[in-house]
């Protein structure tokens, strides 16, 4: 390996970050569906050509796909690369979750890209597609026990080989989708990314020459694992252990155990999941790339500065039992992934806290909150308002939690009541912060939402709900209190009604008038209540945030007499 | 010559660390430039004293043009009013739930504290749907009431914003009516007045920063306006947009989030002018300060405008401004090397306070402008502005020793080259993010370096990046100030349509059009200045059904008499067409348009300068500029290197690297390979030797 002096080594950093940034950019700006355009549910970058692993990954995609990507590239090299069959100007694409992480409406496409005629690394792009078939528009079926209920499975295949674009493996994709002309645009953005980013990688190595872009990409790897051996040098030894409960899979009622133990010895940590429980009927069943993406995201939580590199994992040990449901097998569903993933994440923060609580968040409110109001107008057209509903984030040693937050594996922004007013047959009565939702604490965590939505449609409306947080609540740490737990109601005929199972409800029917009512959890609280300034308890109560009576209950009488 | 330039025009741009004035004369043929300290909180004692230095009789001066940060300044240290928000029941909270983002992708740390606290933020009945069909009429008492409650608070604004105002602005005119009957106060800001645009988080942030900033931003035009009448001024007193235009103080008062990024505005427009008036109508400028590099491009003479930024934190205020991209690295930015191995600049700054170890006011990490002193690039003992007798040189070399050379086993030299060349890639990075991501070849474009601390990287980002050439304008310390006294009168309106394209009004589009033109000038004509020609710019944005990324569709009007004629259902098609091939490369075949929002712009012409009063007099001469030579590391060696006073130059000299080229408020390093030649406006233009 030809050596790299440290100031070309920054310099490429921050030439091939930049690589990859044009190449979320570029998606993000031709896609045609809001899912990528919008909520940034994509992301790029560059990846090992032996290994796959990642080297250098964008920073505008969303959280949960740095560190799952790099397994959509080992499928391609485990299935083709691996028997010598790549060739230049290949390029691979496949959903299949079970292999590449994540759910099915996840499009990964894989382009090796080569250099004097070797294989000199590869380039990934994933974003999340409209539809991909199954039994409901959108792909999120809670009710689903096989992934051929989520979606149509694809397999990694060649969409161009040599060069040449496959027309039949396009004819078969958009087939299988509701909104083909959306999948159109969303692959045809995928691949003028992956061309983009192989033109300007070719530019970077003209410059360069191929032997130092190599060897900077294996000094970042290097860089990385310093980094975090560092990070985890400065923590204590010991072993931390942690628990938490999904409501149920959406079909039976049981709760679902999700453990970990959290082990630091030198530098080296280990994140053991056994204990947790064994894979489920219903759609929270995770695939091992997705369980292990998920550690890395909240080790990034805690230890921001890491760069989006595979180094970062080698100092990591990651035990998934066989059979959980944090690895299941094909043919589980995995649709619901995101509720799973972000239990994932608060248990590792309730074990990390325990270890090193100035820098470690408390639980945020842990739910995607998957909506879907849909009918049909009068003229017959057809309307499917969907959407993920926001939450309280966890206190820290620094500030209070932030209210209405976004989910930690994710950066995507709700859209603004007026414009679904404009689109779809609904009135938002309340678009509100829930008081009484956050958990308490020196830093109490960030309130939860309240929305309240009627439908404005004579032909009435059918909704569903995939969320969690309905039985167990966001938990503080170091010594911080529970937020509010998930609470949804809908209207019948017969007054207010809740799902039988909690947070989770298919086909509810709503007439012209009739309203659904999410009320979100607010974030865990941080430190003992007790350590609260009286004056922030009295400004709480002043702002409504908080009763009275709950104020003293958690907080004792100071703050009465403190001023606001 | 018009009446509005009879007499002398002062721009005055008021910036962090210092105030910047430009006087000029034309009918003397002569100009003048003024650095006074900015003086804070009130920042009309600088301003005051910044004109004093180049105009006495202020009777003589024909038109003050001020671009202010005081608006962004009270944004980011929450200096605003005590206000209060009226809105629609069930609404309360929006303005502090944001759109559900958060302050970084990574960490899920910090809170986040509206400008209006919940107890100041009141309900009222009323609704109106996405429609505009008015559901529910306005509570008019209730409305009282809430105003009678932000009363006894103790409020001195309010901002009156209802959700779907902006289809129907009924309901919340009504409460506006309402609020300012009971309350005689200026300041009562209503959202469909301000911003008539879909979105209420946007909308009601625009409207509350508004209402926070209007008595700040209000009683301080004031007392500008009072001092300079009292001096004797009796011209027109004009202020900067965040567009690049300027306002009247009136409308300034009732607008003052308009002028949110005023500012940095008035110095892109000023480089923009400077570069046509070269030769070149591409251009990237390049602002380095304290703690950051902010790159605004400009192609074919235009700047472009983003619709909306973010000052801070949920601190949203949604009307054009000016794109300029900013990323932490400036002269004050701190390297570092992390446990990694790598070396870091910025985003940590040591800012102008304490600023550099060379300042010795006890920083001890050292900084861009460190490394530039270390290799002599800044002249010890001459510090630009700061009020410094000498930087230290040794202290600056201790510091990049212990905290860059060590860990990455460099001499002092080498780390101090290491820390240029990492500053400089990642400026480099900001102009190929303005520039080749959005499809320009950066080779067609020039670059010009103002503010302190551009000119002695231009000639590496030259090089890194393929830029054609620098344009070093003859006073880059003082390019806001003189873009005031440029800049265009100019008027923004938006309205909503949300309507599918062939079923677009024209008659009801045509009526808006007209109500925004005769809206902006009757503005132009209220303001007193006279101009060169008027124009009216109409765009629309527009999507396909389903997308929820606009495009810019800019539709040609033709404005005869004060009437306008509306543009056509299928001119609006075609030019939707155009716009959508020119940004994707291709259309969505049936795919169904869709008309988001109006936007009019209506802009009068402001007579131009004539550059050439710039341009260094018969006293120049390059015999006179030499200032002998100094030692100047550049790559891996130390070059004698010739010194210049820039000012004395005359037009026509060239200067071969390696030069300095010092002047007050800048210095200018040629390396070697590239010549510098001043242009017949006083510009020095740098080329690769032999280009």
């Amino acid at each position: 390996m030809a050596e790299i002096d440290p100031v070309t080594l920054a310099v490429l950093a921050g030439r091939m970050e930049q690589i990859a940034d044009e190449m979320d950019a570029t998606l993000f700006r031709s896609a045609f569906n809001p899912i990528i355009a919008e909520a940034h549910d994509a992301s790029h970058g560059i990846y090992d050509a032996e290994t796959g692993e990642t080297l250098v990954q964008g920073k505008s995609g969303l959280p949960i796909f740095v560190g799952v990507m790099a397994f959509a590239v080992k499928a391609v090299i485990e299935k083709f690369a691996r028997h010598g069959d790549v060739t230049e100007g290949d390029v691979f694409i496949f959903n299949d979750a079970h292999i590449g992480g994540t759910h099915l409406s996840d499009m990964r496409l894989v382009q090796p890209v080569f250099r004097d005629g070797q294989l000199f690394c590869y380039l990934a792009s994933v974003g999340h597609w409209h539809d991909v078939g199954g039994a409901v528009p959108g792909n999120y079926n809670p009710s689903a026990t096989e992934v051929f209920q989520e979606a149509f499975v694809l397999p990694p295949v060649r969409l161009y080989r040599a060069g040449e674009l496959q027309q039949d493996v396009v004819d078969i994709l958009l087939r299988n989708s509701r909104m083909p002309v959306s999948a159109q645009g969303d692959l045809n953005g995928q691949i003028n990314a992956l061309g983009l980013g192989v033109r300007r990688l070719d530019a970077l190595i003209d410059e360069y020459g191929a032997e130092t872009i190599d060897a900077a990409l294996k000094a970042l790897t290097e860089r990385a694992g310093r980094l975090m051996a560092a990070e985890i040098e400065g923590l204590p030894d010991g072993r931390w252990e942690a628990e938490d409960f999904l409501d149920n899979d959406g079909i039976s009622p049981e709760a679902l155990a999700i453990r970990v133990a959290l082990e630091v010895r030198a530098d080296r940590l280990t994140l053991d999941f056994t204990g947790s429980a064994p894979a489920c009927q219903g759609p929270v069943n995770i695939a091992l790339p997705t369980s292990i993406a998920c550690c890395y995201v909240a080790i990034k939580h805690i230890f921001p500065a890491l760069p989006a590199n595979a180094g970062v994992m080698r100092q990591i040990d990651i035990r998934v039992p066989e059979g959980s449901l944090l690895a299941a097998d094909f043919p589980a569903p995995t649709g619901g992934y995101t509720e799973t993933i972000l239990r994932m994440i608060d248990v590792i923060f309730s074990a990390a806290a325990q270890a090193i609580p100035e820098r470690v968040v408390a639980n945020a409110y842990g739910t995607i909150n998957a909506l879907s109001i849909a009918g049909r107008r009068s003229d017959g057209r057809r309307w499917v308002m969907f959407s993920f509903y926001g939450g309280g984030h966890g206190g820290s040693l620094e500030s209070d939690g932030l209210n209405h937050g976004n989910a930690p594996i994710s950066t995507a922004t709700i859209p603004p009541a007026e414009i679904l007013e404009a689109a779809y047959p609904v009135i938002f009565r309340q678009w509100a912060l829930r008081p009484d939702s956050a958990g308490a604490g020196m830093h109490r965590g960030g309130l939860g939402a309240i929305y309240e939505i009627e439908v404005m449609e004579e032909m009435g409306a059918q909704a569903f709900l995939f969320g969690e947080r309905g039985r167990f609540a966001p938990k503080g740490v170091a010594g911080g209190g529970e937020g509010a737990l998930n609470h949804f109601s809908y209207q019948t005929d017969d007054g207010w009604a809740e799902p039988p199972l909690v947070s989770k409800m298919v086909g509810i029917a709503l007439r012209q008038g009739q309203r659904v009512r999410l009320e979100t959890p607010g974030g865990g609280g941080y430190g003992p209540p007790g350590r609260r300034a009286p004056e922030a308890v009295a400004r709480d109560v002043a702002l409504g945030f908080i009763n009275e009576d709950a104020a003293t209950e958690s907080y004792g009488d100071a703050w009465k007499g403190a001023r606001a | 010559m018009s009446p509005a330039r009879s007499g002398r025009m002062i721009g005055v741009d008021v910036g962090g660390t210092f105030t910047d004035v430009f006087l000029l004369d034309e009918a003397a043929g002569a100009v003048q430039v003024a650095k006074v300290p900015t003086t804070r909180p009130d920042q009309s004692g600088g301003f005051l004293a910044g004109i004093a230095r180049v105009a006495e009789d202020l009777g003589t001066v024909g038109t003050v043009v001020h671009g202010t940060t005081a608006g962004t300044n009270a944004l980011l240290e929450r200096k605003g009013a005590r206000i209060g928000l009226i809105t629609t029941q069930g609404f309360r909270d929006a303005l502090e739930m944001r759109r559900r983002d958060r302050r970084a992708t990574w960490g899920l740390r910090g809170d986040y504290v509206p400008v209006v606290p919940r107890d100041r933020r009141f309900e009222v009945p009323e609704r109106t749907l996405a429609d505009g069909t008015i559901l529910e009429e306005v509570d008019i008492a209730a409305v009282e009431a809430a105003a009678r409650a932000l009363i006894d608070m103790g409020c001195a604004a309010v901002a009156i914003a209802f959700v779907n105002s902006y289809a129907n602005p009924g309901n919340e005119r009504r409460a506006a009516e309402a609020v300012r009957a009971l309350w005689p106060n200026a300041h009562v800001s209503a959202s469909a007045e301000i911003l008539p645009e879909i979105r209420e988080f946007e909308r009601t942030s625009t409207t509350a920063l508004n209402a926070y900033l209007q008595p700040e931003i209000a009683g301080y035009l004031d007392r500008l306006e009072g001092a300079l009448r009292g001096g004797g001024f009796a011209g027109e007193f004009l202020i900067v947009q965040s567009n690049g235009g300027v306002m009247s103080v009136e409308t300034a008062c009732r607008l003052p989030v308009r002028t949110a990024l005023s500012g940095p505005a008035a110095g892109v427009i000023a480089a923009g002018y400077i570069a046509e008036c070269a030769g070149f109508s591409d251009v990237i400028t390049g602002d380095v300060g304290g703690t950051s590099f902010d790159v605004a491009l400009i192609a074919g003479g235009a700047s472009r405008l983003a619709a909306q930024t973010s000052i801070d934190f949920g601190l949203v205020v949604r009307t054009p401004m000016i794109e300029i991209t900013t990323i932490g690295a400036g002269g004050g930015s701190i390297a570092w090397v992390d446990k990694g191995g790598l070396l870091n600049i910025g985003p940590e700054s040591a800012g102008s306070d304490p600023g550099p170890v060379a300042y010795g006011r006890g920083n001890d990490r050292p900084t861009v402008t460190d490394a530039n002193v270390v290799l002599g690039r800044i002249d010890p003992d001459r510090p630009i502005g700061g009020g410094l007798e000498r930087l230290d040189v040794a202290g600056a070399a201790a510091a990049i020793d212990a905290h860059v050379g060590k860990p990455l086993g460099l001499d002092t030299l080498a780390a101090a080259e290491a820390i240029l060349k990492v500053a400089n890639a990642r400026m480099a990075g900001a102009i190929r993010l303005v520039s080749i991501e959005r499809g320009h070849s950066p080779a067609r474009f020039a670059f010009m370096p103002f503010g302190g601390g551009g000119a002695l990287h231009a000639c590496a980002l030259l090089s890194e990046v393929g830029l054609a050439r620098a344009i070093v304008p003859r006073y880059p310390g003082v390019t806001s100030a003189l873009g005031c006294v440029i800049a265009d009168m100019r008027q923004d309106f938006v309205q909503t349509l949300n309507v599918l394209g062939d079923a677009l009004d024209e008659a009801a589009t045509g009526a808006l059009i007209q109500a925004h033109a005769d809206e902006g000038m009757g503005l132009l004509n209220a303001s007193g200045v006279s101009f060169e020609a008027r124009d009216v710019v109409v765009e629309f944005d527009m999507a396909y059904v389903g997308q929820t990324h606009t495009v810019p569709v800019p539709v040609p009007v033709v404005v005869e008499g004060g009437r306008v004629t509306p543009p056509s259902r299928a001119e609006v098609a075609e030019a939707f067409d155009a716009a959508y091939r020119s940004t994707y490369g291709r259309l969505l075949p049936g795919g169904t348009r869709r008309v988001l929002n109006l936007r009019t712009a209506v802009i009068g012409r402001r007579p131009k300068l004539d550059l050439a009063l710039l341009a260094p007099g018969a006293g120049a001469s390059a015999e006179a500029a030499r200032q002998g030579t100094r030692r100047v590391h550049i790559g891996e060696e130390w070059h004698e290197t010739a010194l210049y006073d820039r000012l004395t130059l005359p037009v026509g000299a060239e200067v071969a690297g390696p030069a300095i080229l010092a002047q007050p408020d800048t210095t200018i390093l040629i390396e070697p390979g590239f010549t510098g030649r001043v242009d017949r406006f006083g510009n020095l233009i740098i080329e690769r030797a032999g280009a």
